[in-house]
């Protein structure tokens, strides 16, 4: 299931969403602060939700990750 | 308000063009040109996840708690993470083995069990109720904001027979109906349906964010405008933090999280999108950032849009859950409204559509037809199309659904908020992870442990969860609700063995995916798995390892054609049958239908397109019935097994070999090759060497015979005789010493004995000692030496031989009394040369090299047998390059030939290597 | 009448122990010492046996057993290969071409003469 680049990066990524949204990480964001105007921590949130989105997209779409060399039948 | 009469013109104006647009989807799929065939279409599909749930009950969620509405959508973010992988397989597996729902998934992993089958559609279906009752009360809720005065007391309770929302699970079931079970397909591949959710999808989408475009810009002046206003009230102000006053929120938090995660896996819609109606694997490579998008862009304004109600209303009772509707009717935004309406329409009967039409199939596939075939009255009865009867038993299950869905938001609906009916469903799928994910991954996973598992956990989440949820409702009595069952305290549904403080779903999720987890880790490992199991397993978790040819095929017995293609033309039709018998007819490389060879490869084949039309629990055992079986054991599945992956191993060896071979046979036709001319050099050797030895052996033998048998021979004669039988005998010899010496030398065989040379004294001592020779033939011997030359480093007597050899050429070829023989010795700063010179006939230059080959003598002067053996200046050659010199010829026809021989002054390391 | 033996051999010495031998048998005889002497003798002095060596210079003894034998004129010529290549091959090879008889040297003289008187028909 881990085997090749594109999964090993992907089950990395996966971990870091983990902690990042959850506790403790997630504790850091929740103060009552205003950041552009807009509070800090739904800010945060769909910040770095943007930010993994970004990330599953560069992992997965990039020309040179492994293709799986048996197809389909 | 908005005239009802519009409203539902709108309504159905907007179906009937999601229905156009599905038509003309299955008219292209039916032409060849699909038009969901692209990524795009694909991911946008996977948009069914939101539903009225998002519509509503986001907003609704968000104005409560805040962020909380959030970790619905994060999950799936999550898992789209790890879908490249996991879902990928689950689609190779899906796609390989005909699987069209999870309940076929789960039951053919567990050695297609059709118990396990049906165990898996009745937790779907009793887990999918709340989920389609949450839709109709989303569309009631919304159709009742629209058409009655703003601000209005919710309409009192009716009667279920005046109840509008009965009628919208009618109109629903009919649409379902029709999007999805016209007619069959044995794929379960539903393109119009798939172009109707895409389209849903992008209304979905653009009307919410019409929505939000509107509160946040039109209402107020912008986001920083909605939180200004917000900080300067309190209790508006707290939900902009994580802590809503729950106990454990990191807890409450990530169980939401996961079971999000889980559930846009597993929900039958979601399956039924990702996996069965999946058209190529690449496309997942967009969904999987693409569909994170989707999410993040239709929740974007929930925040923008829940605040901005609360400000906008104030104390007023407007339901958050309809601000997206109440809001822009508030401003006289009709238009808008009826847009956010029909986009939450939209939701709702996408989601409906779709999961109605995944759960009617596992309740016909997995459910219904086992129950059929149990019965012996209709599984005698060998004859008849039964695609008709399937066909029906899904549109029943069709309208059961919806049925069911109104029921239970009739008893319990009203009592909750969306959000926490969906939370329910989304807990009672979420009990199929064990069991599937285990399945893809573990090939320790049993069918005991999966049906323990499930069950185990189903009950958990029925008592933890379910019953709860009606007993709020009034419907059930509640005390063991607030005293645990039987009074035992720690069984209170929400408080198990005491576990308190966490909320009722996450305590649920806790208990039942423990359970569940334990129970079917457990049992798996307790008892081995049995063939049947085993077998699926391999071809389930290595399904990315196998090519097609050599998977291997997990049966063994007799069949005959006639009886599968019976089998095929009752479940699915005449027609596609034969086509279905002629497409395998040309893959296998048989020319004709009537051809194809009844092997277990034809069973499988039939067995997998049956699983497609009554799922593959119920094909197991119809094709059992239909062909004459052996039972397979582990022993037999392994030993299958074994011999797949021997066969495999067997042909790379094979390749392997086979190119190495060529290799070989291309390295041995060059080595035959020189073998052969060696062969032939040396016995063109071996020949000439007898030739020679026996030609004096002739002459002594003949002229000895001749004076034996004449003892009266005269004594001149006899004299003659015997001269020649000496000079014969002597001749012999020479040449037997010389053979042997020249194969000593080319052995390396020879004895050298070399030291300080002076050629100028080999020179004259050889001529001193060939000086009667060539008197006798009158023939000038001149030598032209130097005062002293420099020594060189060889064997005395092996270079007087090569000089006397010389000597004694130049004395047989000069010409008799008018010879001259020239020996000319000279030296330079590296060498010592010397050249005998005769006049006498030359050697053509195209015998000059023939000159230094062994037996060779010169052909053209016809009666001048030389003498000689022909060996002479082979060895001289030898003799000469062994201390690192060089002999060679110059001549010219008519003017004599020239030897010539040069030793180096530095021969001394040469000629220490070859003793 | 005596028979006429052309004897063919390169080797002088050789051609001294045949004609004398050949010459106590009573036949005639007349020598030639290469291939291209053998065939101008043969049509000059018309033997009635050819005692042929095989390695000679010019034209070999299968070569003029090939060339005797392509004539018609010589058919009724008795040819006796002599020589000291023994291989089956060699032998094959002349009796392919023709040859009445090969045999190899060294010969044994009396073995030699019994086989021309069997072929000239004579009395041993």
């Amino acid at each position: 299931m881990f085997e090749g680049l594109v999964a090993q990066r992907l089950a990395a990524l996966f971990v870091a969403a983990l902690l990042l949204l959850n506790f403790p990480l997630l504790a850091l964001w929740d103060h009552d602060l205003r950041v552009w105007g807009l509070p800090l921590f739904p800010l945060a949130l769909f910040g770095i939700w943007a930010a993994l989105i970004v990330a599953v997209a560069w992992v997965v779409e990039r020309p040179g990750s492994a293709r799986e060399p048996d197809t389909p039948d | 308000m908005i005239p009802v009469a519009l409203v539902v013109a709108v309504s159905f104006a907007y179906l009937l063009l999601l229905f156009a647009v599905a038509y003309w989807a299955d008219a292209r799929s039916r032409q060849g040109r699909s038009v969901i065939g692209n990524a795009w279409v694909y991911a946008l599909s996977m948009g069914v996840y939101c539903t009225a749930w998002t519509y509503f009950g986001s907003v609704g969620r968000a104005a409560g708690s805040g962020v909380w509405f959030l970790p619905i959508y994060l999950g799936p973010m999550l898992a789209m993470i790890l879908a490249w992988m996991v879902v990928r397989k689950m689609i190779r597996i899906s796609r390989t083995y005909r699987i069209t729902s999870i309940a076929d998934f789960i039951a053919s992993r567990y050695g297609k069990s059709q118990l396990l089958a049906g165990l898996v559609t009745l937790i779907t279906v009793v887990g999918i109720i709340p989920y389609i009752a949450l839709q109709l009360k989303g569309v009631a809720s919304a159709f009742a904001v629209l058409t009655q005065p703003l601000g209005g007391v919710a309409s009192p309770a009716v009667p279920w027979w005046q109840d509008t929302t009965l009628y919208v699970a009618l109109a629903l079931a009919g649409f379902t109906i029709v999007f999805g079970a016209r007619h069959l397909d044995s794929t379960e591949r539903h393109e119009g349906m798939v172009a109707a959710i895409a389209v849903e999808s992008l209304v979905k989408l653009v009307a919410f964010l019409a929505v939000g475009v509107f509160v946040t810009w039109g209402l107020f002046q912008g986001m920083q405008d909605i939180f200004a206003q917000a900080d300067a009230e309190p209790r508006i102000r707290r939900l902009l933090l994580f802590g809503q006053g729950q106990p454990f929120p990191y807890a409450q938090w990530l169980g939401m999280t996961l079971l999000a995660m889980f559930s846009v896996i597993l929900l039958p819609r979601q399956f039924q999108v990702m996996v069965v109606e999946n058209v190529q694997e690449q496309h997942l490579r967009r969904a999987v950032w693409v569909f994170p998008t989707y999410l993040l862009l239709i929740n974007v304004f929930v925040l923008p849009i829940a605040i901005g109600g609360l400000l906008y209303f104030g104390d007023r009772p407007f339901n958050p859950e309809t601000f997206v509707l109440s809001l822009p009717l508030a401003e006289g935004q009709t238009a808008l409204a009826l847009l956010a309406f029909v986009g939450g329409l939209s939701a709702a009967t996408g989601m409906v559509i779709v999961e109605a039409i995944a759960v009617s199939t596992m309740v016909c596939n997995d459910l219904v037809m086992p129950l059929l075939l149990r019965m012996r009255r209709f599984s005698a009865s060998r004859s008849g199309n039964l695609t008709g009867l399937l066909l029906t038993i899904r549109r029943l299950a069709i309208l059961g659904i919806l049925l069911l869905g109104y029921l239970y938001f009739h008893l319990a609906g009203e009592a909750y908020a969306l959000v926490s009916i969906g939370l329910i469903s989304f807990a009672a799928v979420a009990q199929f992870a064990p069991a599937m994910l285990g399945g893809m991954y573990w090939k320790g996973g049993t069918r005991r442990g999966a049906m323990a598992g499930l069950l185990l956990g189903f009950a958990l989440w029925a008592y933890t969860l379910m019953l709860p949820s009606l007993a709020k409702s009034g419907w059930l009595a509640d005390d063991f609700l607030q005293h645990g069952l039987w009074g035992l305290a720690w069984l209170k549904p929400e408080a198990l063995l005491g576990l308190h403080g966490l909320d009722n779903l996450t305590h649920s999720l806790f208990w039942s995916l423990l359970v569940n987890l334990a129970a079917y880790v457990g049992l798996s490992l307790w008892r081995p798995p049995s063939a049947a199991e085993a077998s699926q397993a391999l071809l389930f978790v290595d399904v990315f390892h196998r090519q097609a040819g050599a998977r291997p095929v997990f049966w063994r017995g007799k069949a005959q054609v006639s009886e599968l293609r019976g089998l095929m033309t009752r479940f699915l039709g005449g027609a596609r049958a034969e086509q279905l018998l002629r497409d395998y007819a040309r893959q296998t490389g048989v020319a004709d239908v009537a051809q194809i060879v009844p092997d277990a490869r034809l069973v499988q084949f039939v067995e997998t397109q049956l699983a497609g039309a009554i799922g593959s629990a119920s094909a197991r055992v119809m094709v059992a019935s239909a062909v004459d079986e052996e039972a397979l054991d582990l022993d037999g599945v392994m030993r299958i097994l074994d011999e797949a992956s021997q066969l495999r191993a067997y042909s790379h060896a094979l390749e392997e070999k086979s190119q190495s071979l060529e290799r070989a046979t291309a390295e041995l036709r060059e080595a035959n090759e020189k073998l052969k001319s060696l062969d032939r050099l040396k016995d063109d050797f071996m020949s000439s060497v007898t030739h020679e030895l026996r030609t004096p052996l002739t002459s002594i033998r003949a002229l000895s015979e001749l004076m034996h048998d004449d003892p009266d021979m005269d004594g001149a004669q006899r004299q003659q005789f015997l001269d020649i039988i000496v000079a014969e005998a002597e001749r012999l010899s020479r040449l037997v010493n010389q053979v042997l010496d020249m194969a000593k030398i080319e052995a390396g065989q020879a004895d050298w004995h070399a030291s300080n040379v002076d050629l100028k004294q080999v020179l004259e001592q050889s001529a001193g000692s060939m000086a009667e020779t060539f008197r006798e033939r009158g023939i000038r011997l001149v030598l032209s030496l130097p005062d002293a030359v420099p020594m060189v480093w060889a064997d005395a007597d092996r270079l007087t031989q090569v000089v006397l050899n010389l000597l004694s050429n130049a004395a047989k070829y000069a010409p008799r009394d008018t010879g001259i023989v020239d020996v000319h010795l000279w030296a330079d700063a590296r060498r010592v040369s010397f050249e005998v010179k005769d006049n006498g006939p030359g050697i053509p230059p195209d015998q000059q090299a023939m000159v230094f080959e062994k037996f060779r003598q010169v052909a053209g002067d016809q009666h001048y047998r030389p003498g000689g053996t022909g060996l002479g200046l082979p060895i001289s050659r030898q003799i000469v390059e062994h201390f690192g010199g060089r002999l060679w010829l110059t001549s010219t026809p008519g003017q004599g030939a020239c030897f010539g021989v040069e030793l180096p002054l530095d021969a001394r390391g040469r000629s220490e290597e070859t003793h | 009448m005596s028979h006429k033996i052309l004897i063919v051999d390169d080797e002088p010495n050789i051609l001294v122990s045949l004609e004398f031998l050949m010459k106590r048998e009573g036949y005639q005889v007349v020598t030639a010492r290469d291939g291209q002497e053998a065939i101008e003798a043969i049509g000059t002095e018309q033997p009635d046996l050819v005692l042929l060596d095989v390695m000679m210079p010019v034209k070999t003894g299968f070569d003029v057993c090939h060339e005797v034998r392509a004539n018609d004129a010589y058919k009724g010529l008795i040819i006796v290969m002599l020589t000291a290549k023994g291989r089956d091959t060699d032998v094959a090879k002349g009796l392919a071409l023709g040859a009445n008889a090969y045999m190899t040297k060294p010969f044994s003289t009396r073995e030699l003469v019994q086989k021309i008187h069997e072929l000239l028909g004579d009395a041993a």
